[in-house]
């Protein structure tokens, strides 16, 4: 029989070990940003933003295109993703328990487990190998495929949150479901969504492995849909995996300017949350 | 033409102007229908185009992609054994490092936590999962190989003697399964973490009570009463960070040293499914390889699609008992 001074001792230690567990799980992400920092931020410069990529063995240059290039990915995924996911959010918002609707929950949950490089082979197989060349649009649709199920599930979550006498006194009114569901639900949920889409925008502009065989890469200044486009993580993978010194340079500076994009949308999408949605939320 | 009846011409006219309400409803359901429609639709394209591009490599090369290791594309050989192995045990690697790390962090959160650094330290380890892949592959190349080839290995097998274990083994190239395990470990431990969180709060508070009532310590309150009843949630969690980690293509591709051999040892360079098909795709050179790498992308999919399903049902148990 353990007597009660080794039990109490036991309790102690184990408590101390969780308090471990959670220094020890902070401590990579500090890690990475503390070197993303010293080792990215000397490369990082106007002319960064504004330089196309220089040749091997000549210090500077930027990602000018591979900075645009990533933006209009994200454009045309938005344009995709945004919309499906939020008809979808209502519409399970609204079905709540029926079997189409959970069907299409847990399909979701499960899409959004999908190796990204599954959405790659997706999108190569569909748009790149009839067209017969990689394209932006190819890129963007692969990605824009990735946000459906995200903005999908959160947008169910935020609508779900809006009570249900607004929606009713909406209906008394003599208002049709529509209308009510458009200027009344969704209006009150918007900030709820806005994070949603924020968090989904943060998580699909880094990645790469989706654009490997769909976007591509482009060494040049390029906006053509219909063209490879450069995007930053790709850039990144590619001067990181190189073996000049000055490419590795480019690369953490590349790295540093999406992880800050990243960071800044994430914080952004928990902060309009937290104003507008928090007492709802809570 | 015949005048209707007074009631009949009311009752019609009320049709009328239900039917014109309902329109806007009726277009408004069919939308919104169509838009979740997409989902079901998507995963089936998908599964279609995987599979159909797979099978004339299935239907030629047989079960031989599963079970030989012999990757040679002039010889038209393709065996994805070391890269199947690979998945597997780079995933492993991680889940033993990130699992009791991310139930620590969960447990401290929900239970032992002060308030004011509940919300700091909950948000650092969620921001884990917002790290483009690509940027822990950079820093896994640059900071985290160096460290285990110079530190860590040497440490695992000279200092702790464990290099007589198989496992810890062979010569510390830097780039190598212990590194690839490291980095998905990083890469899972948010998705573990955010969901044991989640189910350990969901545990009703009598729980806790009903044991500190009974004498437990602190500690046997979450041993006894407040992780069992958490468990499948915090299972559904670790095979949820699983799924994670089998996908991870990037990371993984950057460390892992992409060399298709099957080797005992932590030490050594492996391959992964992803890795394979990521390295490969762009500079495929013939049909078949193609195909095999369609293939290997088909298992993969399986794989990942069967471990989150099992996820997805776990955690639902645990949060439908809360609801009921």
């Amino acid at each position: 029989m353990k007597t009660l001074r080794n039990r109490h001792w036991i309790s102690g230690a184990m408590i101390g070990l969780t308090y471990i567990a959670a220094v020890l799980a902070t401590l990579p992400l500090l890690l990475i940003l503390w070197h993303l920092v010293k080792k990215g931020a000397s490369s990082v410069s106007v002319a960064f933003f504004t330089n196309m990529p220089h040749p091997v063995g000549e210090a500077g240059g930027g990602m000018a295109n591979a900075i645009v290039g990533t933006l209009i990915l994200v454009g045309i995924a938005c344009a995709i993703g945004l919309p499906i996911g939020i008809g979808a959010g209502i519409y399970l918002a609204e079905k709540r328990t029926t079997p189409i609707a959970q069907t299409v929950r847990f399909l979701s949950d499960v899409l959004n487990g999908l190796p990204s490089i599954v959405m790659g082979i997706f999108a190569w197989e569909l748009l790149v190998r009839p067209a017969g060349h990689f394209s932006a649009l190819a890129g963007g649709a692969a990605l824009g495929a990735m946000m459906i199920p995200l903005v999908t599930r959160t947008s169910e979550e935020m609508l779900r949150v809006v009570p249900v006498s607004l929606r009713e006194a909406a209906l008394a009114l003599g208002y049709p479901r529509w209308r009510t569901s458009i200027s009344i639900v969704l209006r009150t949920a918007l900030a709820g969504i806005a994070t949603g889409a924020l968090v989904a925008i943060a998580r699909i502009a880094g990645e790469t492995a989706p654009l490997l065989f769909t976007a591509f890469g482009n060494q040049f200044w390029s906006t053509s849909l219909r063209q490879p486009i450069a995007a930053l993580p790709l850039q990144i993978f590619a001067y990181a995996i190189s073996a000049y010194d000055e490419w590795h340079a480019q690369a953490w500076a590349g790295a540093l300017v999406l992880i800050t994009m990243v960071l800044v949308i994430s914080i952004a999408a928990r902060f309009v949350t937290r104003s507008k949605f928090g007492a709802a939320v809570d | 033409m015949t005048a209707l009846p007074a009631p009949a011409l009311q009752k019609e006219r009320r049709h009328l102007r239900v039917h014109q309400a309902e329109i806007g409803d009726r277009i408004y359901e069919i939308v919104t229908t169509a838009c979740a429609l997409v989902i079901p639709a998507l995963v089936i394209a998908i599964a279609l185009a995987v599979f159909a591009a797979a099978w004339p490599a299935f239907a030629k090369l047989g079960l031989s992609i599963v079970t030989s290791s012999e990757w040679d594309v002039a010889k038209g050989k393709f065996g994805a054994a070391p890269a199947i192995y690979g998945t597997v045990v780079s995933s492993a690697v991680a889940l033993i490092i990130a699992t009791p790390l991310a139930i620590g962090v969960a447990i401290f959160l929900s239970e032992f936590s002060p308030a004011w650094l509940r919300q700091p330290i909950g948000f650092l380890v969620d921001l884990l999962a917002a790290v483009p892949s690509v940027v822990y592959g950079l820093w896994g190349i640059f900071v985290l190989v160096p460290l285990l080839r110079v530190q860590v290995m040497p440490f695992l097998r000279d200092t702790l003697h464990l290099g007589s274990t198989p496992l810890f083994s062979g010569p510390a190239y830097g780039p190598s399964m212990l590194a690839a395990g490291v980095v998905l470990a990083i890469m899972a431990l948010p998705y573990i973490s955010a969901v044991s969180r989640e189910v350990l709060l969901a545990v009703p508070r009598s729980q806790r009570e009903a044991a500190l009532a009974l004498g437990a310590t602190r500690w046997e309150m979450i041993r006894d009463a407040v992780v069992p009843y958490a468990k499948s949630g915090i299972i559904g969690g670790i095979m949820l960070g699983l799924g994670r980690a089998l996908g991870e293509t990037m990371a993984v591709t950057m460390v892992i040293g992409n060399r298709a051999e099957i080797s005992a040892s932590l030490f050594a360079p492996g391959y992964t499914m992803a890795a394979l098909i990521a390295n490969q795709f762009s500079e495929a050179t013939n049909d078949l390889h193609l195909s095999a790498l369609m293939a290997v992308g088909a298992i993969l999919f399986i794989l990942t699609l069967i471990v989150n399903a099992v996820a997805r049902w776990l955690v639902w148990q645990v949060s439908r008992g809360r609801a009921s």
